[in-house]
């Protein structure tokens, strides 16, 4: 009992990094309907940024507050992070829409290896570890029980930054003037453009929300594990599309229930089955939910059309 | 000239500002990831260090390659777009007479390549450039050819191809270590395992289309592959498996022995005997994949898979069983994966998981994508760029003159890689040779016909068939 109470409290924590990552996917692919592969490196380069900006506090300009710090690192890691995927949609995936549908994905792919070795000849091929901070851990179970339940600072801040930033998320979709033009140009992009809205604006501000929600992910993956590397992009970027697709792609709180589930069960099968092979359980929900409910918990089913 | 001269200034006032803007961008872009460079210090601590030169340099050649794109091409380019389409039509036909010319001289250029660079740099030198461009290059080219069957042909984009390539080389390497099974009994059982395998992974998928195929296909990729490191028993997981029997020649072993291939001919032993048989079996392989394909293009098979990628619903109410039109073409592009595969086990004498990552899966796709889908001579040629191309960075020594002694070309190889992936796809979305002649025509004075049409008018050439 005490492990399970304990694995669920980090898979939430695991969970919540892929939801935010999630987001991107499903908001990219509910606009103009591609996969947006580079999405997994653009988190990583995101944990990059925060990095740098963490060292550049910390040891330059001696900044000792977490509380402060944590802050700057993450609007430092929205803004840069935003600007790189801002960029990436003017350049890679702007020149293709109306091309062949299978043209943004190769070019997202294209995308996804510059990245990663752009990082990689950047900042070198070593996994870069900060010091260990912040380590308190809330003890939650009795002191004389054998196993001990514990929720770690870390964790919390991790949980309360991703709820307050769907907060705010789930204010600017539903409520706002952008949200609803966001919401137009799913539905319909012709119909969207005819009543005014610009098209090619309301999909660059989509993939700066994609990329700002990207970074926190990668500002907490980094608080959290302590560590990072050029190579961290892809494997969580593919368990975050797992997310996304599990939950329903397109929609909004299908991608933060999937993964959610996605988180637990990663760590649930690494606590009770085998730690090896927790990656092929990730890889085999994405084939089976794919084969067996391609429209996903929350999805509307996909209706074809000739 | 007078009349032209406010509107040029106009005109170079607006590119100094693009310039700017972009500069600016480049900056913003550029700031965190090259400005600062994390290094560990002695204490095993990160720390920042600067790197304000290389940024400045980096921003500089960007905002001038954005300063010349602004005046020169793309004034260019608005004057293109206003020439008349018969100008175009034009350029199209001869084209497509150089292309056809190409064929057959790419195809003696590869017969006589191994001679060539005998001749030239010896038989030392050969062997490097014999494995490292010629045998390379060629894997991808057969790779590239088979997986063309299930992307160009059917339009099932596989991104998780590489898994396929795995079981053959892992059926060989397994099957030749435990059974002592030679080269030419595995080769045919490889590919037929590499199909069974691609009937079964191809099963569950059939249901989905476009990007979700895409993606399931790489899940699939990616299971094989944590199959292969965690299945330590059998696959010896990241260690890999080594020692491999290589390949001999129809019985005759490559080695300096008595009963060698070398003294068996009269020849002095050198490896580049090796090294040029196993290029002419690749060669012949990658040759065996296109005649296959140019023969089911031409099958009631290979005409369903086409008509499967323009219209699967069309081809449905034809009656045309697309499960089964499917899994053939699943089944086959499987099968010359595992042929590739075991030639590559046999080629190294060594395999590990770690040469069936997903990298080599996009590089594939990428070979097939920006050849141009379905076309073979696309194909090969994109082969030839990316590989070639990747490999020559290995060569580039002279610029440790220029960037200094610590500069490792190979480094940039996967960066290029994925940069020219992304600029090839920007620029030409068809892939490099995007005209394709159709596969079948109903009778040759309307064949002639139509080829005519088609060359008037260039928009027909450019019908969007992905």
């Amino acid at each position: 009992m005490e492990v399970f109470v304990q694995q669920l409290i980090n898979g939430i924590t695991l969970g919540s990094i892929y939801g935010l990552i999630a987001i991107g996917y499903t908001m990219v692919f509910g606009i103009i309907g591609m996969v947006n592969f580079a999405h997994g490196d653009v988190f990583m380069v995101s944990a990059f940024i925060a990095l740098i900006t963490l060292l550049l506090l910390t040891t330059w300009l001696g900044i000792g507050s977490f509380v402060i710090a944590l802050l700057i690192v993450l609007i430092v890691a929205m803004l840069f992070t935003s600007l790189v995927n801002w960029a990436i949609e003017r350049v890679a995936y702007r020149p293709l829409r109306g091309s062949f549908r299978l043209a943004p994905l190769i070019s997202a792919i294209g995308m996804s290896i510059f990245l990663s070795n752009f990082v990689q000849v950047a900042q070198g091929p070593r996994v870069k570890s900060i010091p260990p901070f912040f380590n308190e851990v809330v003890v939650l179970t009795p002191e004389s029980s054998g196993y001990e339940v514990a929720i770690s600072y870390k964790q919390i801040v991790v949980w309360v930054v991703t709820a307050a930033l769907l907060v705010v998320f789930w204010f600017v979709v539903s409520k706002t003037a952008l949200g609803r033009a966001q919401r137009a140009c799913e539905q319909d992009q012709k119909m969207a453009a005819l009543l005014g809205i610009d098209v090619d604006r309301t999909i660059s501000i989509t993939f700066v929300i994609a990329a700002a929600l990207a970074a926190v992910a990668g500002t907490m993956y980094l608080m959290y594990y302590g560590v990072v590397s050029f190579a961290d992009g892809f494997v969580p970027g593919v368990k975050a599309f797992t997310a996304a697709v599990l939950g329903g792609i397109g929609s909004l709180p299908g991608a933060v229930i999937g993964g959610l589930l996605i988180g637990l069960i990663e760590t649930m099968w690494s606590a009770y089955f085998s730690i090896d092979y927790k990656d092929v359980a990730a890889f085999s929900i994405l084939a089976i939910t794919m084969i067996f409910l391609p429209q996903g918990i929350l999805g509307r089913p996909d209706v074809e059309k000739v | 000239m007078e009349a032209l001269s406010p509107a040029s200034r106009v005109d170079l006032a607006r590119a100094l500002r693009q310039t700017a803007i972009t500069a600016l961008i480049a900056f913003g872009l550029l700031l965190p990831l090259i400005g600062f460079n994390t290094v560990q210090n002695i204490h095993n601590e990160l720390v920042l260090e600067t790197r304000w030169p290389l940024l400045a340099v980096l921003v500089a050649i960007i905002a001038a390659g954005r300063f010349l794109h602004a005046i020169f091409i793309a004034p260019a380019l608005a004057r293109r777009a206003l020439r008349p389409r018969q100008e175009d039509a034009e350029r199209t036909a001869t084209r497509a007479r150089r292309v056809r010319w190409l064929t057959p001289f790419a195809l003696g250029f590869a017969l006589v390549y191994p001679a060539l660079a005998l001749s030239i740099v010896g038989t030392q030198g050969a062997v490097k450039w014999v494995d490292n461009f010629g045998v390379q290059i060629l894997i991808y080219v057969m790779l590239g050819w088979g997986l063309n069957i299930v992307v160009g042909l059917a339009g099932l984009l596989d991104l998780g191809y590489v898994a396929f390539y795995a079981v053959g080389a892992y059926s060989y390497a397994l099957l030749a270590q435990t059974f002592g099974l030679s080269f030419w009994i595995l080769l045919p059982v490889a590919g037929c395992l590499a199909a069974f395998w691609g009937i079964l992974l191809g099963f569950p998928v059939l249901r989905l289309r476009g990007d979700y195929l895409a993606i399931v296909t790489l899940a699939f990729g990616e299971i094989i592959r944590l199959i292969l490191i965690n299945w330590v028993p059998v696959t010896n997981g990241y260690a890999g498996i080594s020692s491999i029997p290589r390949p001999t020649f129809f019985g005759i072993p490559f080695n300096a022995s008595d009963e060698g291939f070398a003294a068996r001919f009269g020849l002095e032993f050198s490896p580049v005997y090796r090294t040029i048989f196993l290029y002419y079996l690749i060669l012949a392989l990658a040759l065996l994949t296109a005649a296959m394909t140019m023969r089911l293009r031409r099958l009631p098979i290979g005409r369903a898979w086409e008509a499967l990628r323009e219209d699967e619903i069309a081809c449905r109410s034809l009656g045309i069983n697309t499960t089964n039109t499917k899994l053939t073409a699943f089944a086959m592009g499987a099968m010359f994966a595992g042929f590739a595969g075991s030639f590559f086990a046999a080629r190294q004498g060594f395999i590990s998981p770690e040469s069936f990552t997903f990298m080599e899966s996009a590089v594939i796709v990428a070979i097939v994508v920006l050849g141009g889908m379905g076309s073979l001579l696309g194909v090969a040629i994109a082969a030839v760029i990316m590989i070639g191309g990747t490999e020559i960075m290995r060569e580039l020594d002279f610029l440790k003159v220029v960037f200094g002694s610590n500069f490792d070309p190979t480094q940039y190889r996967m960066l290029l890689f994925g940069f020219a992936m992304v600029l090839i796809m920007v620029w030409r979305p068809r892939g490099l040779i995007a005209t394709r002649e159709p596969s079948t025509l109903l009778n040759a004075p309307r064949a002639a016909r139509l080829r005519k049409q088609k060359a008037t008018q260039p928009s027909l050439a450019q019908e969007p068939h992905g």
